[in-house]
């Protein structure tokens, strides 16, 4: 990106700016100064940015009043490590870029974080007040651009708003149904000078949000008649997603269904919602979801969904899904009851909320004995599979070697497509709070980046990204960080030379024509670790895979792993797009 | 629907419609008799019950709407304001006002040759007003879109007796 260079009007404001902060000091003076104080109030300890012309009093500000700031080498990265920093946190992620370029390249992780329900509160800078609308250098109306992707957007038009915005900005990431913030600040608001006699009774002011009232606590009625249908169902199912974790109620969820013996099956992104090796967890449903799990929902007499959306990787074909099945439905947002899936009981609520009125109530259970043997059955004979390679390495195995080495704790992130539903599949999660995934927007470039948020947010915890050999390629430049900062990340490369997912649909829907999704030539990760002053390792057979996962993986390095597998392995099973689960192909062995 | 006259509130509005797909027929904006607070009116033709609590519900979820009303089945009050400029010599001008005359249109601006009419009802009657007087030759004409009160009494809904059903 290019510096801005400043005007001579700049430089008179600066001045004077300067010249004000001699007379007074120790209070916050411009707008930038009471900008990087609002952080501190919110008890902000890392920031995530790209310095740029429209926010250098941004930046000054923060050289005077120091938060933490992690500098990626682009601001795509800088947004993915909030979001992964906010998913394992569960609070908002901060982020900075500057205007113009800056700001469009937050973009795709804006849209990520708003259809992921990730809390970040995003500051871009832009073009003084006056040139708004100009045409000015390093302009974009990033209102404009992120109103359809933000859950709510500010752009600062004076100086004495500040802190109330920021404050309102929080508060809105993280409530109700969480998502990203933005606020706009134009450059001369950051130089502008404060009413500091509005400092103390702004920061004390209450919220003032007529239009924003969440409800988090259930209707008793809604409460009563979900119990009725609880307890009179036979084949109950509870499906337990992202919302359980936003809400903190794993806990909960896992007393609920312990205490009525109700199987428990999980969305993509509502994994870890239950230990991922409990007895009453029947796996991940959807596309690449287990078979008990599909199979599972099709026969439900009652389908219990808590703080899922019913999305169309889960679905399939919405109106053949769960055709036996009473919904129940629990959501913090209430736009998403009825939206996809009709619902005969919607219960607008905080998970936990529910969860705890539920569990607050001593009733009979129903008697599930019956249906959690057939499940039971199910699971055995439908585990997920591959047929071992006496050549190559399957990307399967990689990944179960990852996971028994790591015991299931590590924290683990990943990119898109064919890696990270095997990831799903085979790295069964022993808590919450340890999965990062871009689910909804499937933003391929995530993974990696987040894993560096997630090990800034938890600094005693392995994190272990899987990425694509395609996907790393989006935002490797990265690496810089692990070096720099000395983070341990762990990043394991399924190296398929290929657009895995792309692969396997062209092989499946269009007669195996590959087109544009073979990479023939890839750079030497081993080598370009090294040049990032990484460690670099590389698998090629099965033999050393153990040998040199173990040594690569406990080690307290950042490392990066190519580990070459099958190209043309698939993903099975799999609910081709727009089918029936019921249509679920690959079950078993082939 | 009721909202906070916050700039781009009413970006934020139709670009939801926009991304939901909904077609917007018409639409009227203006302040209310509070502080801050803008009232908008939409005429939207919606498929089915299901996108309409849809649009209903991602409506209200923004931080700026405070009410969203669906008032089609309501008892309203629908008003629409039209400047229709017709060509008018003066050998015509008497005939033609004594025609829309039942329209109770205002003349609001005369030339030699050119009338121009303002006329305020609901949507139905100025269709009416324009389809009288096409044939001598409309030269212009604007529509203010359709804004809408909901009358104070409602008709009240007469429970039947369950013995009658």
């Amino acid at each position: 990106m290019t510096a801005n260079v400043s005007t001579t009007n700049e430089k008179i404001d600066m001045n004077a700016t300067a010249k004000a902060q001699q007379q007074v000091t120790n209070k916050p003076r411009n707008g930038a100064d009471v900008l990087i104080q609002a952080l501190h109030d919110q008890k902000v300890d890392i920031v995530f940015g790209y310095p740029g012309g429209a926010v250098l009093h941004v930046y000054d500000a923060l050289y005077r009043n120091p938060i933490r700031h992690i500098l990626t080498r682009h601001e795509q990265g800088a947004i993915h490590a909030a979001e992964g920093y906010a998913r394992v946190l569960n609070k908002p992620g901060v982020v900075i870029a500057t205007s113009g370029p800056g700001a469009t390249n937050l973009v795709t992780g804006i849209a990520d974080a708003m259809i992921d329900s990730i809390p970040l509160v995003i500051f871009t800078g832009q073009v003084a007040t006056d040139v708004i609308g100009s045409d000015a250098f390093q302009e974009a109306d990033i209102m404009g651009i992120t109103t359809p992707i933000t859950k709510h957007n500010y752009q600062v038009q004076d100086v004495n708003d500040i802190p109330r915005i920021v404050k309102e900005a929080f508060h809105i990431a993280n409530s109700g149904r969480k998502g990203p913030v933005l606020i706009d600040f134009p450059k001369n608001i950051s130089y502008s000078l404060f009413d500091e006699a509005l400092a103390e009774a702004s920061r004390d002011e209450e919220l003032n949000l007529p239009g924003y009232q969440p409800n988090t606590k259930p209707n008793f009625l809604q409460i009563q008649k979900a119990i009725q249908a609880i307890g009179e169902a036979k084949r109950p199912l509870v499906l337990a997603g992202a919302g359980v974790l936003f809400a903190d109620a794993r806990q909960e969820l896992t007393e609920f269904a312990e205490k009525y013996k109700l199987p428990v099956i999980n969305t993509l992104l509502g994994l870890g919602t239950i230990h991922g090796q409990h007895e009453l967890n029947y796996g991940m449903a959807g596309m690449h979801g287990a078979a008990v799990a599909n199979d599972a929902i099709q026969k439900a007499d009652l389908l219990i969904n808590i703080g899922a959306r019913f999305d169309d990787r889960l679905t399939g074909d919405t109106k053949l899904f769960a055709p036996n099945a009473a919904i129940i439905h629990i959501d913090i947002d209430p736009a998403e009851i009825g939206k996809n899936i009709p619902t005969d009981i919607p219960i607008v609520a905080d998970a936990k909320e529910a969860l705890k009125a539920l569990l607050k109530k001593d009733f009979d259970g129903p008697d599930t004995t019956e249906w959690l043997n057939f499940l039971d059955e199910k699971k055995e004979n439908t585990p997920y599979w591959y047929v071992e390679d006496e050549k190559e390495i399957l990307p399967q195995q990689i990944i179960e070697m990852v996971h028994s080495i790591t015991n299931g704790d590590a924290v683990v992130t990943t990119d898109v497509g064919q890696h990270q539903m095997w990831a799903a599949q085979y790295y069964k999660l022993n808590h919450d709070h340890q999965w990062v995934t871009s689910g909804g927007l499937g933003t391929m470039g995530f993974g990696f980046p987040a894993a560096i948020g997630a090990q800034f947010a938890k600094a005693d915890k392995k994190v272990i990204t899987f990425v694509g050999d395609a996907g790393f390629q989006m935002t490797l430049q990265e690496l810089a960080l692990l070096n720099e900062f000395k983070l341990p990340v762990k990043v394991v490369i399924i190296n398929n030379g290929a657009l895995g997912m792309v692969r396997q649909w062209q092989e499946l829907f269009y007669d195996g024509r590959y087109s544009q999704s073979i990479m023939p030539v890839q750079p030497d990760f081993v080598k370009l670790a090294e040049a990032y002053g990484v460690k670099g390792y590389r698998i090629n057979t099965i033999d050393e895979a153990q040998t040199i996962l173990e040594e690569a993986l406990n080690s307290d390095e950042p490392v990066v792993i190519d580990a070459r597998v099958k190209q043309l392995e698939n993903v099975y099973p799999m609910v081709p797009a727009g089918k029936s689960l019921d249509d679920i192909v690959g079950v078993k062995k082939f | 629907m009721t909202v906070l006259n916050q700039s781009g509130v009413l970006n934020r509005v139709t670009g939801l419609l926009m991304k939901r797909q909904f077609n917007i027929e018409s639409i009227t904006v203006g302040h209310t008799e509070q502080h801050n607070i803008s009232k908008m009116t939409f005429v939207v033709h919606v498929a089915d019950e299901n996108k309409l609590e849809q649009l209903i519900k991602q409506l209200s979820k923004q931080i700026d709407v405070l009410k969203v009303n669906d008032i089609t089945e309501k008892s309203i009050v629908l008003r629409e304001l039209a400047l229709v400029k017709v060509v008018s010599p003066a050998a015509l001008r008497h005939e033609m006002n004594s025609i829309v005359e039942p329209f109770r249109p205002q003349i609001i601006d005369t030339s030699k040759n050119v009338v121009t009419y303002q006329v305020v009802g609901d949507p139905d009657k100025i269709d009416a007003f324009i389809e009288l007087i096409r044939p001598y030759g409309i030269k212009g004409m604007t529509r203010t879109g359709v804004t809408a009160s909901v009358r104070e009494t409602q008709p009240t809904e007469t429970p039947q007796l369950s013995i009658l059903k």
